[in-house]
């Protein structure tokens, strides 16, 4: 029940909001419909706080450990991002930047992505989890392109064709776990996409047709996370979209992609009985990790600046499950959580000071601080948040990531830390003159949402010195069904 | 050795013949043609479900089969005609490696196809285990023809061959897909079709052509 209340509110709402996204109150109808979908998600996490996993509709959807916090985030999230996205979007408005109509695609487009996205996290099938991550690629495509710019629309072209091609791939890797599964499953073909089907007979799996598998499913889900090299799309994608768009990009939809690579893990990896899947996981975790703390020294506009910035912590993230084990894995999940808030914060105070300055250009900001302190301090927090200084919530999964890699893989533990280092200069050495110094920033017609932005990095905050008992209790559950090499 | 049946053998053409499909539309410069031969892989994809279907005589293939007809023979190649008219985009731009050259990596590909396919057709217990390699390739030259062509509407045909590709392969290994799978995959790949349609609109309008050398600009690093 309530999850039909979570899938169908934002449905309900795209189709809603395509008839009347044009209206005056839309964003407000689309804060409305976030704010139910996230009412449905915590009484859905109340539920299985009180009852454990939850399997419905023909076992087609699953809730666990693994995916509710996940869930509640992603509602969360879509939430706080919608309420940014009501003034960010009015005052692109009336810069000029986008007519009603757009605002309608926007707003519709909105929901379904949150829609398409809580299928992928909640679906036991395997199969209807790339068909939802296909989805929530095609879904966001016009919204990338928004603004109708050359470099918008290739950005949107890039993202189209990289992600559609990635993704073929993964179909392939699903195919093949079906093909391995239907000799043991049965041929009847109902139940052999099914994870919790598979999870329980993954020993009897044949091991050759799922390390093939995996190397499909990881370069397809892989190159929706943005892993090194194939992240291509990535910045452009975030660069050139509107900003509340750059937010659930960064913040949710490469969770739910590497939800999805961990999930087929979990099945390779009980098959296999080999380090394989893990040691390919490592592997481009660290490319990922090295070659975007490098390219982070190259950026000259912001938002690009944090998508690479984004693809680090992506690799920092699927190293740490790469690694597996119950600390590494909690780490992993924590570290998941607090990226997703403190880049949408991020994200959120950068839109309003490139609204503010009238460029994405690095260069050209400067000063937030005298002409809207929030901005500027919101800005600077995020940046130490996520760039990993206690006492924020990044700090503490890093540093379990770290000693972690210190006992299981010491090798990539300098390489690691080197890589964290230059993405430290890079980025608060960018960040520090866009905050303090003189200021030419012209005021903004509207006030701009910075709610959204201090809540998350409360958050973040609290997670860093506190995490609670029930978040700790999925985590472990969680990590110890991630399991590991 | 007993001469296969002749379910098989035809399901064994009908392999090859794709394979064929693949190299002609890797060759193929003429927009219009490449969508020809893109309905014509559907037909044998259509063709080789009902095969498959009336082998084992299971229900949901029909369906199957049906969907392709009504989606990949009829449906997208009706639509790519009506974009192509539209926006006026008839030839490619000389492919970025040379065609012999395509060729011959398009040679190799299959040579390697089958090298991965070999694991996998030796488990397979289904009637169809040497298209299996052929799926693969069909997968893989798609791939190749989207690097090397310069158009946006080539490399779009490119990549619904690709689906293609994979739709066979699910079909030689497993027999097809789950319904709901199939159908999911389905819509998203007719959704794809109308996003790219909008796409091709707006690219136009800002570039005046389909070239794919304008969306070149955006750097790694500047």
């Amino acid at each position: 029940m309530e999850l039909l209340l979570l899938l169908g509110t934002p449905v309900l709402g795209a189709l809603v909001l395509w008839a009347f996204g044009a209206h005056r109150r839309a964003a407000e109808l689309n804060v409305l419909f976030s704010a139910t979908t996230f009412a449905a998600a915590c009484a859905l996490t109340v539920q299985v706080i009180a009852r454990g996993p939850v399997l419905v509709l023909h076992e087609q959807f699953l809730i666990d450990a693994f995916n509710v916090f996940l869930v509640t985030l992603t509602a969360f999230v879509g939430l706080t991002t919608a309420l940014f996205s009501r003034p960010y979007m009015r005052i692109e408005a009336e810069h000029g930047r986008v007519g009603a109509p757009r605002l309608r695609l926007y707003h519709s487009m909105y929901q379904l992505f949150t829609a398409t996205m809580l299928v992928a996290l909640t679906t036991n099938n395997l199969g209807l989890l790339w068909v939802a991550m296909e989805a929530a690629t095609l879904s966001t495509v016009l919204l990338v392109t928004l603004y109708r710019t050359p470099a918008s629309l290739e950005a949107g072209w890039k993202y189209f064709i990289l992600c559609g091609v990635g993704i073929a791939q993964a179909l392939f890797g699903t195919m093949l776990i079906y093909f391995a599964a239907e000799r043991v499953l049965g041929a009847a073909g109902v139940t052999a996409l099914l994870w919790t089907h598979l999870n329980a007979v993954k020993g009897q799996l044949e091991p050759a047709v799922l390390s093939l598998a995996f190397v499909f499913l990881l370069v397809g889900y892989g190159t929706k996370v943005g892993l090194a090299p194939l992240h291509n799309w990535l910045p452009d994608a975030h660069a050139e979209g509107p900003t509340p768009i750059s937010a659930v990009l960064s913040g949710l939809l490469l969770n739910v992609a590497i939800y999805a690579v961990v999930r087929c893990k979990i099945l390779v990896e009980g098959s296999l009985r080999s380090a394989l899947p893990s040691q390919m996981m490592m592997g481009f975790g660290l490319v990922s990790v090295v070659l975007a703390s490098l390219f982070l020294w190259r950026q000259r506009d912001i938002k690009r600046l944090f998508a690479y910035s984004s693809i680090e912590h992506m690799g920092i993230i699927t190293f740490a499950f790469g690694m597996g084990g119950p600390v590494a894995n909690f780490a992993a999940l924590l570290h998941m959580t607090v990226h997703s808030l403190t880049k949408s914060a991020i994200f959120f105070a950068v839109g309003h000071a490139a609204q503010k300055a009238g460029t994405q250009l690095i260069d050209n900001i400067r000063g937030l601080l005298t002409l809207s302190p929030t901005v500027g301090w919101g800005l600077m927090l995020g940046s130490l948040a996520i760039l990993g200084l206690p006492p924020f919530g990044v700090f503490a999964s890093e540093f379990l990531i770290l000693t972690t890699a210190m006992k299981q893989q010491p090798w990539a533990t300098p390489v690691l830390l080197l890589a964290l280092a230059i993405a430290f200069a890079a980025i608060f050495g960018k960040v520090q003159p866009m905050v303090f110094g003189d200021t030419e920033a012209r005021r903004l017609p509207h006030p701009p949402a910075l709610l959204p932005v201090f809540a998350h990095l409360a958050i973040v905050l609290l997670l860093g010195l506190y995490v609670p008992p029930y978040l700790a209790g999925w985590y472990r559950d969680a990590a110890r069904l991630i399991g590991g090499p | 050795m007993n001469p296969l049946p002749l379910d098989l053998q035809l399901l064994n053409a009908c392999a090859s013949l794709l394979l064929l499909l693949s190299f002609s539309m890797l060759a193929q410069r003429r927009v219009v043609n490449l969508v020809n031969l893109l309905a014509l892989q559907g037909a044998l994809l259509c063709f080789a479900t009902v095969l498959v279907a009336l082998r084992t005589g299971q229900a949901h293939l029909y369906l199957s089969a049906a969907l392709t007809l009504a989606l990949k023979v009829i449906g997208l190649p009706l639509l790519l005609h009506r974009l192509i008219r539209r926006l006026g985009v008839y030839w490619d731009a000389e492919p970025v490696i040379n065609p012999s050259g395509t060729m011959l990596i398009g040679l190799l590909i299959v040579v390697f196809s089958f090298g991965l396919a070999q694991p996998l057709a030796a488990l397979a217990s289904t009637a169809t285990r040497s298209t299996l390699g052929i799926a693969i390739a069909v997968i893989l030259l798609a791939f190749l023809a989207m690097i090397t062509r310069r158009k946006a509407m080539s490399q779009v045909v490119a990549f619904l061959s690709m689906e293609n590709g994979l739709f066979f392969g699910a079909m030689s290994a497993t027999y097809g897909m789950p319904m709901v799978v199939e159908l999911g995959v389905a819509l998203d790949v007719l959704v794809a079709m109308l996003v790219l349609g909008v796409f091709f609109f707006q690219i136009r309008e800002q570039f005046d052509s389909l070239d794919l050398h304008h969306l070149e600009s955006l750097k790694e690093v500047e």
